[in-house]
């Protein structure tokens, strides 16, 4: 356990290292954010209450579609590129020769990850936004709880998710190709783009129902109050239910990989 | 001037006015000489990365889908938003078809010429632009190519998509001055993409891992400008008119062809500037990118 919690807090100091590129990030997410809040202003100034969301409401979902992007990695870009970088050249042999599990080795680092981007990605951009516009902010700080643990519970689902992506190396070599698959499908099905609930008919019901919808919509619904009470747990089972499925999933693939397939070099 | 190659690859900056110094005949020949020599080593560049592309051919096709499904993505949600309201802005499906057509195809054309200007960073970071530097050929015409992606291919297509949906549904009382805006939007607005994306690359020599920030004024004003500029805030629009031009590469012109009111209230002719802002901008690119030139220091390892 301890040497999962350092490597976590390693995954932390990485990023935290590249302070421009951290410095850059926030300003890109704080410019998306106005440009998207402004259409959205359009959208709500047409038909107020659209999806249930009142304006101040849909303005917060921007917003924190703006902070979580990084944090749950809805467009890709944690730890899959080098672990289908060391798949294709065959270092993933060292990996496994390793005293630790490969998976919880990996999740362990994307967490640490995680927890670096909500707080260096995450907060001025939310903190600009609060001030630029007038957003909806829970004020019990038991919602914020509620909220960050429904975050963590994402950044869960996410890993668990691009973890299959990366294994998709052992047998495809090029992992570029899937790994677009699944950020595209992030893009669209995390609530990124419009908030699902204003996806029509089956399209909405799909979607909701897909585990990327735990990457934003969970966590921003859970934000925004729409959770109350007993509901709330119910919440949680449909992000930790879609965590451990992905996750036993990707350990199934994961043997299978390690048995059947050469590794490269070896 | 070899620094400025890629303005001949994208809308032929020669043809900005006021910008060849007729009295400098030899100097014109030498510029001349090194923008073909520019032109070359691109051409030469891009002609191996396609080689190399086309080694992987599954992987070539997935990404080219993939590239046209993400931008694909940005019009299903204009769509999506329009199944709930029948104007945006004040704009109809159609009229905002154009202005997302016009900015996807330009911005595409320059993200698939000079797409590549944001690796930049990095390479100044670990110090692998300085085997760029000893070859015998134009920085910028070789870190333009580097890398070159065929795959962005699709954001054009996509781009052209859209527009060609916006041209057929649309009603407008087409003149021959209308139906030549539409080719001119393209390539200044590409022009005008391009120099924004040399610009961003002469501010990596800077701030080297700052990729982030450059992309927000490229995507982030593509973005922006696929929607009306009745949607922004005035000081928004003020912005992208007067400090970074954007709203030439697209809102401007588009308006004319769809005899819409501008924005701020700017006269008429503006509609025609975007070829002399092009040219402007590329001006001011190339100077930004000559002196980020000069002032970069090795890593030294």
């Amino acid at each position: 356990m301890r040497l999962y919690a350092v490597v976590a807090a390693g995954g932390f100091r990485r990023y935290a290292t590249y302070r421009t590129a951290t410095a850059a990030g926030v300003f890109t997410n704080t410019v998306f954010g106005f440009i998207l809040a402004y259409t959205y202003v359009a959208l709500w100034d047409e038909r107020p209450q659209l999806g249930g969301y009142d304006m101040s409401q849909a303005l917060s979902y921007v917003w924190l579609g703006q902070a979580l992007l990084m944090t749950c990695s809805m467009m890709g870009g944690g730890f899959e590129d080098e672990l289908i970088e060391r798949i294709r050249t065959g270092d993933i042999a060292v990996d496994l020769y390793r005293p630790a599990d490969l998976q919880l080795w990996w999740l362990a680092g994307d967490l640490g990850r995680a927890a670096f981007h909500l707080l260096g990605r995450g907060i001025v951009p939310m903190l600009v936004g609060s001030l630029a516009f007038d957003l909806a902010l829970p004020s019990s700080p038991g919602v914020w709880v509620a909220f960050l643990v429904s975050v963590a519970l994402g950044v869960v689902v996410s890993f668990a998710i691009r973890y299959l992506v990366a294994l998709s190396a052992f047998w495809l070599l090029d992992g570029a190709g899937t790994a677009q698959m699944a950020w595209l499908a992030g893009m669209f099905f995390s609530g990124m783009l419009l908030p699902l609930t204003l996806f029509p008919g089956v399209l909405g019901d799909v979607a909701r129902a897909l585990p990327w919808s735990s990457l934003l919509q969970v966590p921003a619904d859970v934000f925004l109050g729409k959770y109350p009470g007993w509901e709330l747990v119910r919440a949680y089972a449909f992000q930790a239910g879609w965590a451990l499925a992905l996750l036993l999933v990707g350990r199934m693939v994961q043997s299978v990989a390690t048995r059947r397939v050469v590794v490269q070099g070896g | 001037m070899a620094d400025t190659t890629g303005a001949v690859e994208v809308a032929g900056a020669a043809d900005a006015p006021g910008g060849r110094p007729a009295d400098w005949p030899e100097a014109v020949f030498a510029e001349r000489s090194r923008l073909v020599e520019g032109v070359r080593a691109y051409g030469l560049i891009v002609m191996m990365w396609l080689r190399s592309t086309m080694a992987y051919r599954a992987s070539f096709a997935m990404t080219a889908f993939g590239n046209f499904a993400a931008t694909a993505f940005d019009f299903v949600t204009i769509l999506l938003m329009f199944s709930h309201v029948d104007e945006l802005g004040g704009y109809t499906l159609p009229e905002i078809a154009l202005l997302y057509g016009v900015s996807g195809t330009a911005f595409g054309l320059a993200d698939l010429v000079l797409g590549s200007m944001d690796r930049l960073g990095r390479r100044v970071r670990d110090g692998t632009l300085d085997t760029l530097l000893v070859r015998p050929a134009p920085v910028l015409a070789q870190v333009a190519a580097d890398r070159f992606a065929l795959r962005r291919l699709g954001r054009v297509l996509q781009g052209l998509l859209v527009l060609g949906y916006a041209l057929v549904t649309l009603d407008i009382g087409w003149t021959p001055l209308k139906v030549a805006m539409v080719p001119m939007m393209l390539l200044s607005g590409a022009a005008i993409f391009g120099a924004l994306f040399v610009a961003g690359g002469a501010f990596q020599f800077v701030a080297q891992d700052a990729a982030q920030v450059q992309n927000s004024f490229t995507y982030g004003g593509n973005t922006l400008l696929q929607y009306p500029p009745s949607v922004f805030a005035k000081d928004l629009v003020r912005g992208v008119t007067f400090v970074v031009p954007l709203a030439f590469a697209n809102w401007l012109p588009a308006l004319y062809v769809l005899g819409r009111e501008y924005p701020l209230g700017l006269p008429d002719w503006v509609a025609f500037l975007p070829p002399v802002v092009a040219g402007l901008c590329w001006l001011l690119a190339g100077l930004a990118w000559r002196s980020g030139l000069r002032a970069y220091r090795s890593t030294g390892s």
